[in-house]
């Protein structure tokens, strides 16, 4: 018999019967939808009432061409936006700045000032759009000019609607946008939750990111365990603030990853929502039952596409559609099939957005709630799911808390170490990859060549330099300077920071002179090299 | 045999890095990883303190062929031109040709097999012709 393992490293029998759910109490472990602990889901009817949102990650070049894009995308009917930035933008780097050579306007759009902002949202109603932000060591100043600009077109702030990511902590341990030492970096983060918490009820201030851990290596339990311990901890940074838990809990929110395995991805978030509503009513006692609920944007994981044969990618982005449709998302995103190689192009952008839409239209996949629910192999692998989940929580605690392991690297190291056992099991075949370790081709160079690849137009970067200086020689200098130096002033004290940022950006300080401000007084992280 | 694996410029995605590293080690290669988000000039500065004969760029965010030019020509400054560059990551077919142009000894895509890459520092395992290594 052909071994079988999940990803979270138990072994999958090869049949589920009765006597393996023979643990599981269906009031206390499973219950109804939209009712505690939300097992099968965290609204009654779900997607009957309500579909996923369909929301794609879209950003390049100058705000001009991401607007354009924008639009685009709103025209074939997806709903709601999800904004990337480039690198320097998201570390706090002017275009101008030397360090931002060759980074501008790259894997996502360049915002240097206000008046970029204004751009890039122009004609699009903040009002009536939801807006995700994937920023995070520059949240506090980005969300800032995207509330500005929101102002500026006059939309009310209980209407505005967006996602700033805001979760440095997975920042520190993959995808390394970190800017700031840990401790004054989850200070912003505090910092931004509490200014939306009490001025734009409806923005969800922090997205708590278990997606890119993922990526970068870890199993699927462990990204569960780790978000879980990432959420936690900025319940309790609120907490310390004086904040009752139900005053943000309800508008936090997740960005977790769906995978190649179905069923392994479905117990993921099984055993996550009840894991999470467990623990924010039993351990923080929240008593709002929105702030028990796991609200889900499940993106489909880029390291599941393959360089080979990238169009089989198409069908993989398929399924992880429906693993996400079956793990009752709130928000579904998928990459694209040619995003191993190049920015996607717009064809590839609309294959996953109507991968999507098959999805839900013509598959069934929405039409009843929890649909695996109930079945002997999910029910018990929800179970093994939770208690590995739990085990690996243990293990995060004995590297002294989330935020120590973060600091100390020892997160980083085990994540390293997932990465490498997952690559050798790749190399012997123990993780069968189609077209990389089995049923290999010998097509895949003449797809390669197929592929329409971006081409980042130089004019770009220069555009965007010579947009830079027309908005600093623009301003009052000496008001942005003056906005700055109480920037600084506030950052060596201990209060919120969001009103002087917005002040700062109001004057049209650039991004990289408010990063600085704040560098000025919190110093850099300095990254614990380990692998 | 040493190699610096290194991640200049901006991006922050390590996974690709920090496996090669592992593998190298397990391989018998003396392995320095530089850490996040260093400077060419910084790279090549700890290249030559470690006294290594290789230096590994991982780059995915589309910057590798400034990035490249960079290092390479930082070493040429500082006289140092026998320590060999060679990038991996995000790099496009059309790309492999230039990065070879400008010096870079080899290439290595994604999806390159991570057998191929080791076995290109250890001598050992495939590929016998070392052009395979740079396939687009």
């Amino acid at each position: 018999m052909r071994d079988a393992r999940a990803h979270a490293g138990f072994p999958i029998e090869p049949v589920y019967g009765p006597a393996d759910t023979a643990g599981v109490d269906f009031e206390r472990d499973i219950g109804r939808p939209g009712e505690y602990p939300y097992t099968r889901g965290i609204h009654p009817r779900m997607y009957r009432d309500r579909l996923f949102t369909m929301r794609q990650y879209v950003g390049f070049g100058t705000p001009e061409e991401t607007n354009g894009r924008f639009k685009y995308l709103m025209a074939h009917g997806q709903d709601a936006l999800n904004v990337a930035f480039d690198l320097p933008t998201q570390l706090g780097l002017d275009s101008d700045d030397p360090r931002a050579e060759g980074e501008v306007g790259r894997v996502g759009m360049a915002i240097d000032t206000l008046a970029d902002m204004e751009e890039a949202f122009a004609g699009i109603p903040l009002d009536r759009v939801s807006v995700s932000l994937t920023i995070n060591g520059m949240a506090a100043p980005i969300t800032a000019m995207y509330y500005a600009v929101a102002e500026a077109q006059g939309a009310a702030p209980e209407r505005v609607v967006t996602t700033p990511q805001n979760d440095i902590l997975k920042e520190f341990v993959a995808r390394g946008t970190w800017i700031y030492p840990v401790e004054p970096s989850l200070r912003l983060v505090a910092d931004l939750i509490e200014f939306s918490a009490r001025r734009y009820p409806r923005s969800n201030p922090v997205s708590v990111c278990g997606y890119h851990i993922r990526e970068a290596g870890c199993t699927t339990a462990q990204e569960m365990a780790y978000g879980l311990a990432i959420a936690a901890a900025y319940v309790e940074l609120m907490l310390a603030r004086g904040l009752g838990v139900d005053e943000f809990a309800p508008r936090i929110s997740f960005n977790f990853t769906a995978w190649g395995r179905i069923f392994e991805e479905v117990a993921k978030f099984r055993a996550g929502r009840r894991l999470y509503a467990r623990m924010m009513r039993e351990r923080f006692g929240a008593r709002d039952p929105r702030s028990w609920m796991f609200r889900s944007l499940i993106g489909g994981g880029g390291s599941a596409f393959t360089a080979q044969e990238p169009e089989n990618n198409i069908v993989r982005g398929a399924y992880i559609a429906l693993a996400a449709a079956l793990s009752g998302a709130q928000t579904i995103a998928l990459p694209t099939y040619d995003e191993a190689y190049t920015i996607p192009s717009p064809k590839a952008q609309l294959l996953a957005l109507r991968t999507m839409q098959i999805c839900a239209e013509e598959a069934g996949a929405a039409d009843t709630v929890d649909p695996l629910g109930g079945s002997y192999y999910v029910e018990a692998l929800t179970a093994a799911m939770e208690r590995q989940i739990l085990a690996e929580l243990e293990a995060v605690e004995r590297m002294g808390g989330i935020v120590e392991a973060v600091r100390s690297g020892a997160l980083q190291a085990e994540v390293a170490r997932q990465a490498y056992r997952y690559e050798r099991q790749l190399a012997s075949g123990e993780v069968a990859k189609v077209a990389v370790n089995c049923h290999v081709g010998g097509e895949a160079a003449e797809a390669d060549r197929a592929m329409e690849l971006y081409a980042l137009d130089p004019r770009v970067v220069e555009a965007q330099v010579a947009r830079l200086a027309r908005v600093r020689g623009a301003r009052d200098g000496a008001a942005a300077a003056r906005t700055l130096a109480r920037l600084r002033d506030a950052a060596r004290g201990t209060g919120n920071l969001m009103e002087p940022i917005l002040e700062s950006v109001r004057a049209y300080a650039t991004l990289g002179e408010i990063c600085q401000a704040m560098k000025d007084v919190f110093g850099e992280h300095r990254e614990p090299v380990t692998f | 045999m040493k190699i610096l694996v290194a991640k200049p410029g901006l991006d922050g995605h390590d996974r690709g890095a920090k496996v090669v590293a592992q593998a190298l080690r397990d391989a018998g290669v003396e392995v320095v990883y530089t850490g996040l988000k260093r400077t060419p000039e910084e790279v090549v500065q700890e290249a030559i303190e470690e006294d290594v004969d290789v230096i590994g760029l991982s780059i995915l965010s589309g910057a590798h062929v400034p990035l490249a030019r960079r290092v390479l020509e930082a070493l040429r400054r500082e006289g140092a031109t026998e320590i060999e560059v060679v990038v991996g990551g995000t790099i496009p077919p059309r790309d492999v040709e230039e990065l070879r142009r400008l010096g870079v000894a080899r290439v290595f895509p994604m999806g390159t097999p991570l057998p191929e890459i080791v076995g290109a520092f250890t001598g050992r395992g495939e590929p016998s012709d070392p052009r395979e290594a740079s396939r687009p």
